[in-house]
């Protein structure tokens, strides 16, 4: 299934738009998300250690499953306030 | 009340509207916008948000707030797009009926809205490169 995961601050940059769209298996998870993010555009590499995954809008850890209507998000370290 | 703005923060608005017949304390936090870190010189800051979660997350934690102390009010603007040196980039006003309360539920908010609400923040510095600041840097959320 394709997944679009949306794109912010220092990762919009490093991928030079605001989503980018990855094909994983029908049954994957956050973990292998990021593996296919890291694979169309290895220069994220480097940011993904520190950063967090959203599920509609939602944090969630790497064991949790996507779907094709799932609202995904990279979510770089925050720095508000 | 929760709100992300791209204008100024009207600040004296804010605390007339927490300042209630039975609060006793109001405290205001401003986040304002630094012109030296380490030494370089920032001209300006821009503000970026995943909004759609950002909101749901300022609500949720205003919620969480109010659960763990009695608040009379409880609000919380941020800025977004650039905001200029010295101004107010977030604000903060709880007001409750003593003063203990509204500093450790105004210091909680904003020490949990830098970790938690989706909010980042590009410096634009005076010799004309930007960086994007990653104060906290998370480490092993994702395996």
């Amino acid at each position: 299934m394709k997944i679009c995961v949306k794109l912010f601050a220092v990762a919009r940059e490093l991928a030079g738009d605001s989503e980018i769209i990855v094909e994983v298996h029908d049954h994957a998870t956050i973990a292998e998300l990021q593996r296919a993010v890291v694979a169309a555009c290895p220069r994220m590499d480097r940011i993904m250690p520190h950063s967090r995954w959203s599920l509609d809008a939602d944090f969630v850890t790497s064991d949790v499953y996507v779907h094709e209507t799932s609202e995904l998000a990279l979510i770089p370290p925050v720095s508000g306030g | 009340m929760i709100e992300l703005t791209k204008r100024p923060i009207e600040v004296a608005d804010l605390l007339a509207r927490a300042t209630r017949p039975e609060s006793g304390a109001v405290v205001l936090f401003l986040g304002t916008t630094r012109e030296f870190t380490n030494g370089r010189r920032t001209v300006a800051l821009e503000y970026e948000a995943y909004e759609k979660m950002a909101e749901k997350k300022l609500i949720e934690l205003e919620i969480e707030t109010r659960r763990r102390w009695p608040l009379v009010e409880c609000l919380v603007v941020h800025r977004l797009g650039r905001v200029p040196i010295a101004e107010a980039s977030v604000a903060i006003v709880v007001s409750t009926t003593h003063r203990t309360d509204a500093f450790a539920a105004g210091q909680w908010l904003i020490d949990t809205i830098k970790c938690d609400v989706p909010i980042w923040k590009q410096e634009y510095l005076s010799d004309g490169t930007t960086e994007w600041i990653h104060p906290n840097p998370i480490e092993g959320k994702i395996s």
